[in-house]
């Protein structure tokens, strides 16, 4: 999902980690107690009361914190939001390495849960009464978070994919928007005939892109059974995605902007970038990031690989998790579900998030929600369909962070010199097997 | 202030009267080619200035949709500003008084630290003092950078980090500033001058703090300004020692708010950051403005030997 920051943090992170590894082996091997925490065990901790401190930068949980501590006074919820993505997880690795500053709950996004879950960093809420909540959410999301009967986090929002366009852009070049991704390349072809300023999108090598693109195409790369782990990228829907986005980019169709940086906001403002497969997180970006283009855009369904399929798939989306290291785990876990499946889900998706409840999603309210960002569109009916059309099968590898992070060293090439995606992908894969390798996993071949 | 450096005012005021035939060498020929570079290096370094002033009037909106180098239809500086001050309940006021704190305590301590330790080196003789001499200048050599990540770790140790001392400890060593007020100490203060004081019976501490102090200030302005510069400015060892953002400085709160423009559902506030950078700078500037004369005689005392 996100661009690696900078190369130096990550240097970092992984020295401070391994430096502290050494002290972290006297962790907590709290996996065993699997004792079932009641409801009423709940519910004498929230009345006793006492502090957390959560960390989560997800914007609307500032209002859900407030409202928590409200209705249970003897509570205090410490928001710490300042840091998102890689500082993120630097931080959160460390305290859990050193043993010391963990916080009581951590948002953690769906591609990097396995990471901490695998190595015990988080509790499994499963006997906390998490595991009755599956049937709330919605197939992605609850798979990303459970690992057959345990429940490492409770979804938080998710991001069934949609295409965001530019109509104003479309409508001035009398172009029709694709529905299926043919179509798309067509229209790309068009489009930057018409104006070569325009580009259909912006990619410039993008793995939590190219994962939920793959994951659409009914590609599965990753096949993840504890620490046994598959990683291939050769199968028919890969080739799918290799076909139609190795033309995009041998006819530089694509704009080549990274994704969340400023030059990407302002192309999406000013019609230079006329589309966008992300996830239905996007209208609050758009709506703070993209003031200016306000009803230009709209949403549509995700174009697809065969005519008349309804594949989807998610892109982003996060969790929020109670780390083993947790002081109080009681309170953050009456958090957690407060916030992810309780009352707050409503005040977060009045302030503009994107559910992952199924409650929410089928809401007649909800779907018929009138976007003023998209000219009073309806679009949570087109992300609401394309939630229920995402495949659940998927999985991220136990280490994506890392593999994310070597993305560009890789698959980022096909986008800058002669080498083709197939290629790029498979130099994914040969270095992604040789970490996983040098971690202790054991690899499939 | 420091007389025994500063070149008579009755004539320096005089070259600005005189006319502009002769070549003296407080009026040298005029150079094209010297008069071009230092025009181009005008532009190269006011020209960011410059985009971030005309880039803080605009708003989000704005910013996308106007040209970088000229001001949007909006004017919103005064809103931005304001912003900027009650954004997240005003965190940006409490970073900015962080970084105060660390530029007070760890420039100040460092500028302390150096005129102590410079004037010592430069007029006392002991053992050892060709082997300090080495260390420092070994020291001078290695960048703060390469230091930062033993640094951590042995906080981390010591149990300091994600605390102010964090910062403030790495920062109160400056070895180029000990290096600076070693050089200047020696030449500003005449050993006879140190020697007549203790002739009429001054102890040290009382040499120090009435003889050798009143001398040294152009040099101690010159250290100040470099060591507040380097903490201002500081980013690296606050990135790694600090967790808790109520503890950021101004440069790790505005990446923050860079960042926020990564996130999924993030608040995008570009014009806050723009704003927020000028706003930090603008105590830098005018440090610098205000003790501009000081630190020039600094840089120049020692360059004319009498």
């Amino acid at each position: 999902m996100r661009r690696t920051t900078s190369r130096i943090l990550r240097g970092i992170a992984l020295v401070s980690t391994l430096a502290l590894g050494a002290t972290a082996c006297g962790g907590s091997d709290d996996d065993s107690d699997t004792k079932a925490v009641s409801a009423a065990d709940i519910k004498a901790a929230l009345d006793k009361g006492g502090d957390i401190t959560v960390w989560a930068w997800e914007p609307t949980l500032k209002t859900v914190a407030a409202d928590f501590q409200k209705k249970y006074p003897k509570v205090k919820v410490n928001l710490v939001s300042e840091r998102s993505g890689d500082k993120h997880y630097t931080a959160l690795s460390n305290a859990i390495s050193a043993g010391k500053g963990v916080p009581d709950v951590a948002q953690v996004e769906y591609f990097a849960l396995g990471q901490y879950s695998l190595t015990k960093g988080l509790t499994d809420l499963a006997p906390y009464g998490a595991d009755k909540l599956a049937s709330k959410y919605t197939a992605g999301p609850w798979n990303a978070v459970s690992d057959g009967d345990k429940v490492y986090g409770l979804p938080m929002d998710s991001g069934p994919m949609a295409l965001f366009y530019n109509k104003k852009v479309f409508d001035k070049y009398k172009i029709a928007v694709p529905t299926t991704w043919d179509e798309y390349l067509d229209a790309a072809r068009k489009l930057h005939k018409a104006d070569p300023k325009v580009y259909i999108a912006n990619d410039a090598g993008d793995a939590g892109f190219t994962t939920s693109m793959l994951w659409q195409a009914g590609s599965r790369p990753y096949k993840v059974d504890g620490t046994k782990v598959g990683i291939n990228f050769d199968d028919a829907g890969a080739k799918k995605f290799e076909t139609v986005w190795q033309k995009l980019i041998d006819e530089k169709l694509l704009a080549p902007i990274n994704g969340w940086t400023d030059d990407w906001y302002k192309g999406l403002g000013d019609g230079s970038i006329a589309t966008l497969a992300s996830g239905a997180w996007m209208p609050a970006n758009f709506e703070t990031g993209v003031p200016g283009a306000k009803g230009q855009w709209r949403a549509a369904a995700l174009p697809a690989w065969t005519k008349g399929e309804k594949a989807s798939a998610e892109n982003g989306g996060s969790s929020l998790t109670v780390p083993a290291l947790a002081k109080n785990k009681e309170l953050a876990y009456a958090f957690t579900e407060y916030a992810n499946s309780g009352a707050g889900v409503a005040t977060r998706v009045s302030e503009g998030a994107f559910p992952a409840t199924k409650a929410q999603l089928e809401d007649p309210a909800f779907q018929s929600k009138k976007f003023d960002y998209f000219d009073g569109q309806e679009a949570n009916k087109i992300f609401a369909e394309s939630a229920a059309n995402v495949a659940s099968d998927w999985s991220y590898l136990p280490f994506q962070q890392y593999a994310n992070s070597i993305f560009n060293d890789t698959v980022g090439k096909a986008y800058v010199s002669n080498t083709t995606l197939a290629d790029g992908l498979k130099a994914w894969q040969d270095a992604s097997v040789k970490y996983g390798e040098e971690q202790g996993f054991t690899i499939e071949k | 202030m420091s007389t025994s450096v500063t070149a008579p005012p009755a004539k320096s005021a005089s070259p600005l009267r005189t006319p502009r035939k002769k070549h003296t060498p407080g009026k040298p020929k005029r150079s094209l080619l010297l008069t071009g570079l230092m025009a181009l290096m005008v532009v190269y370094t006011v020209a960011p200035l410059i985009w971030l002033v005309i880039n803080s009037t605009k708003t989000q909106a704005g910013l996308g949709a106007s040209n970088g180098l000229w001001f949007a239809h909006d004017f919103a500086l005064w809103d931005n500003i304001s912003t900027t001050f009650t954004y997240h309940d005003g965190i940006f006021v409490r970073w900015l008084l962080n970084t105060l704190l660390y530029v007070v305590l760890g420039a100040g301590g460092a500028t302390l630290l150096a005129v102590l330790g410079g004037y010592a080196l430069a007029k006392f003789d002991f053992p050892g003092k060709r082997g300090i001499f080495a260390v420092v200048i070994g020291a001078v050599a290695v960048p703060g950078t390469a230091l930062a990540v033993p640094t951590f770790l042995m906080f981390s140790k010591m149990g300091l980090t994600d605390t102010p001392w964090a910062v403030i400890i790495p920062s109160l060593v400056s070895p180029f500033g000990l290096y600076l007020m070693w050089v200047f100490a020696a030449e500003a203060i005449p050993t006879e001058l140190l020697e007549a004081a203790r002739m009429d019976g001054a102890n040290e501490v009382r040499t120090f703090f009435q003889v050798a102090l009143p001398l040294l200030a152009p040099g101690i302005v010159t250290v100040l300004l470099f060591t507040t510069v380097a903490t201002w400015n500081n980013y690296f060892l606050p990135l790694i020692m600090l967790k808790d953002p109520n503890w950021y400085p101004l440069t790790l709160g505005l990446s923050a708010w860079n960042s926020q423009a990564e996130t999924i559902g993030g608040d995008v506030i570009f014009n806050l950051v723009i704003t927020g950078s000028l706003l930090t700078i603008i105590p830098l500037i005018a440090a610098f403005l205000f003790l501009q004369k000081y630190w020039q005689s600094g840089l120049a005392a020692g360059s004319v030997k009498e």
